[in-house]
């Protein structure tokens, strides 16, 4: 590190500070006079992470310092820096909301994200440790041919980390907008700043302590709110629940979910509702198909993965695994009290009425429990929790970046194009850090270019190739001793190609003649629906009029929608890959690509046979046991 | 690769405090992993084909489904404890004495 290198991150810290005192506001949650106060949280906060990027950046010399911060991370650290990685905005608003909205089904969503880590604790997390060194080519190319693994390596981990980083730029963006107001745009450039001074400066060292930072301060958050929700009804898990679906407010949304067979339930059974599965997931297939996406996904992404060459043992990867689910866990548990209090307190409809898919749900909840939206309180909640949030989108987005950097430097530049010559430390640093920036000058890029767009399936399309290539590539290549190149290749083309081509001819892609279709009903529908409201209204019943009066802000809204959508599929008949409607009716391919993955290294392996592979096969198996030269490993 | 001191890998492999261990390890890890995720995915399904047992209530308001699912958090955690206490107290110390026998011999 040199001086210049530190006034560069002076000069980092300013400009971000700059950007965002200076910001364009528009309407956000948090109210104009408190806004302040969450920039004095931020500050706080990037203050103290930088402080740390700083002292980081002098230990950064080698590419062993800047990829895995030496290997000198301990277990516990490492845990918590895991936590942190992983729990994204998806998880930490997204799973809340989806509580406050559909009750049960959001929280039986969380489980999945948690059992994930039993995969990566029994058979990733510690083979990898013994044979790895910064990524997961590095894994692959230990017995296959090191070229081709570095290549198709490299593609996959380029390809899983720009899905994930791509839905954390754009839901970042969305988030700061929505909870302070900041322009989307200029919400975007300040997060992939902020990441990259983080990076650039600190490597892997920065990185690893702002996760630690934000999954403490999110812990502590998420403690302090469940303990101010729970605590009046002396910590009983009945006592709370039975206020919750007695609860107006959540009986209207469950009666409003029902539609029909709402209509000859009671209220108490429409509150019991919400606790009962159903609400949010209705293709039992498609739920098992997410569910083999997270639990064999999360063992091929390779921003978790790198996290296991930062500790120094097998036993230390070990003991981060299972840090790291005591913390997840923990959270996902009380997870479940933020998001069914926000559904008592806030009500699942004012919450959905700042933002739709329920993200709002924790914010708002900590804005109540402060004493409300006029309180300093609850506004100071508010704050913290909305600096938390950017905190968490920074932390996850610097872990991404890191790990497409790295295949691009340590893989593609050192391992392919210098064919594994001996490339000093110095250049490697260099590379490593030109591939900082280029990645992250992509991710702000792509970030404002998707503006706008439906990008909430990318991450369960992360873990879908992840699950379908890197996982059964990794798996076998470790524990199999036929497994060779060519099934690694195949494997990662198969995987990938069936699990994002699925995706392309699946639901979650926009099929403009059946959004016309249905807009279309809707503007056709109309008038009988505007004649119907007139004369309830002319009826002179007050209660009638007033319903009316709810059925025509409803109408208006939906009219609207309609035209809207309209206008976005005008002259168009046909999805992005030229379908009028889906091939595929599964809204995520696991189910299907996962096996494919599996079969394709079987039988590439089988087919191509490799006398490296096999020759290695004694080494790679004895050393991911044994740990046998592991710890030399780290040294050179 | 950096050079390794030359350890015969064949010899190790057929050690048989390393077939020991493998043996050990391998049913180990098998039963677990396959336990877990049978487990996990009766969740999903049981919510899809047998909603009248998730909505019997249990305790106060609390159907099975809740508790069904909460009890899927404590698995995963007494998993992880059980294994990294077995490997801890066994797996760790076999390795450990295959390590030092073969660094030292082939250094």
């Amino acid at each position: 590190m040199t001086t210049q290198h530190r006034r560069w991150a002076v000069w980092g810290l300013a400009g971000v500070m700059a950007v965002s005192s200076g910001a364009a506001f528009a309407q956000g949650a948090v109210a104009d006079e408190y806004r302040w106060l969450t920039f004095t949280v931020f500050a706080a906060i990037i203050t103290l992470t930088m402080y740390i990027t700083y002292l980081a950046a002098k230990r950064v010399k080698t590419a062993s310092d800047f990829y895995t911060a030496g290997g000198g991370v301990t277990g516990l650290q490492n845990g918590w820096a895991i936590a942190g990685d992983y729990l994204s905005a998806a998880s930490f608003l997204g799973i809340a909301g989806l509580i406050s909205q559909y009750g049960y089904d959001g929280f039986m969503y969380s489980v999945g994200w948690l059992v994930a880590y039993i995969t990566v604790l029994l058979v990733i997390a510690e083979p990898c440790r013994n044979i790895g060194r910064y990524t997961l080519s590095d894994i692959l190319a230990y017995r296959n041919d090191p070229k081709w693994m570095r290549i198709v390596g490299a593609i996959s981990v380029i390809t899983v980390s720009t899905f994930y980083l791509t839905a954390q730029m754009v839901g970042g963006g969305v988030l700061v907008k929505t909870l302070i107001g900041i322009d989307y745009e200029i919400s975007v450039i300040a997060v992939g700043i902020l990441m990259l001074a983080y990076v650039l400066f600190g490597g892997m060292v920065a990185t690893t302590w702002v996760q630690i930072i934000k999954a403490i301060l999110l812990v502590i958050a998420s403690l302090v709110l469940v303990m101010l929700v729970w605590m009046p009804y002396g910590f009983s898990l009945p006592a709370f629940l039975q206020d919750v679906v007695g609860d107006p407010k959540v009986q209207a949304k469950v009666a409003s979910l029902l539609g029909d067979s709402a209509k000859n339930m009671s209220a108490a059974e429409l509150g019991q509702r919400f606790l009962e599965p159903g609400l949010f997931f209705k293709n039992p297939i498609d739920q098992i198909s997410l569910g083999m996406a997270l639990v064999f996904g999360t063992a091929g992404l390779p921003h978790i993965l790198m996290r296991f060459f930062t500790v120094p043992t097998a036993q230390q990867a070990r003991k981060s695994v299972v840090w790291a689910m005591a913390i997840i866990g923990g959270f996902y548990v009380l997870t479940l009290f933020l998001g069914f209090g926000a559904a008592k307190h806030v009500g699942p409809a004012a919450i959905a009425a700042v933002d739709p898919g329920g993200n709002m749900a924790g914010p708002l909840l900590a804005q109540y429990l402060g004493g409300g939206a006029d309180s300093f309180l609850g506004n100071f909640m508010l704050a913290f929790v909305s600096a938390v949030a950017f905190a968490t989108i920074v932390a996850v987005v610097a872990g991404l970046v890191l790990a497409a950097a790295s295949a691009i430097a340590h893989d593609l530049y050192v391992g392919v194009y210098h064919g594994g010559d001996v490339v000093p430390p110095q250049q490697q640093v260099r590379a490593a850090r030109i591939a900082t920036v280029v990645v992250g000058a992509m991710a702000i890029t792509i970030g404002i270019a998707a503006k706008g767009q439906n990008v909430a399936h990318l991450v369960a399309l992360a873990f879908a190739v992840a699950a379908s290539a890197n996982f059964p590539c990794v798996l076998l290549t470790l524990y199999w001793k036929r497994c060779s190149t060519g099934g690694i290749v195949l494997g990662m083309i198969v995987g990938t190609v069936v699990a994002v081509g699925l995706t392309l001819v699946s639901p979650n892609v926009t099929y403009p003649k059946a959004v016309r279709e249905a807009a279309q009903k809707v503007l056709d529908g109309e008038p009988a629906k505007r004649s119907a409201i007139d004369v309830a209204l002319a009826s002179g019943d007050a209660q009638a009029a007033a319903q009316a009066n709810l059925d025509l802000a409803a109408l208006d809204k939906a009219v609207k929608k309609a035209q809207d959508d309209m206008a976005k599929v005008e002259g168009k008949d046909t999805s992005i890959v030229g379908l009028a409607k889906p091939l595929f009716t599964l809204k995520n391919p696991g189910i299907i690509s996962i096996p494919l993955g599996f079969l394709a290294v079987l039988l590439g392996s089988l087919l191509f046979r490799d006398k490296r592979s096999e020759a290695l096969w004694p080494e790679v198996y004895a050393r991911q046991n044994t740990g046998i030269l592991a710890s030399k490993a780290t040294s050179h | 690769m950096a050079a390794p001191p030359n350890i015969d890998w064949n010899a190790v492999i057929a050690d048989p405090r390393f077939q020991t261990l493998h043996r050990r390890k391998q049913g180990f890890l098998t039963g677990l992993m396959v336990f877990s995720v049978v487990f996990y995915f009766l969740l999903p399904i049981g919510a899809a084909y047998f909603q009248d047992l998730y909505k019997v209530k249990v305790w106060g308001v609390v159907n099975f489904g809740l508790l069904f699912a909460l009890s899927e958090f404590i698995v995963a955690w007494v998993i992880a404890f059980y294994y990294s206490r077995r490997a801890g107290a066994e797996f760790d110390r076999l390795a450990a004495e295959i390590a030092a026998t073969y660094e030292k011999g082939g250094a």
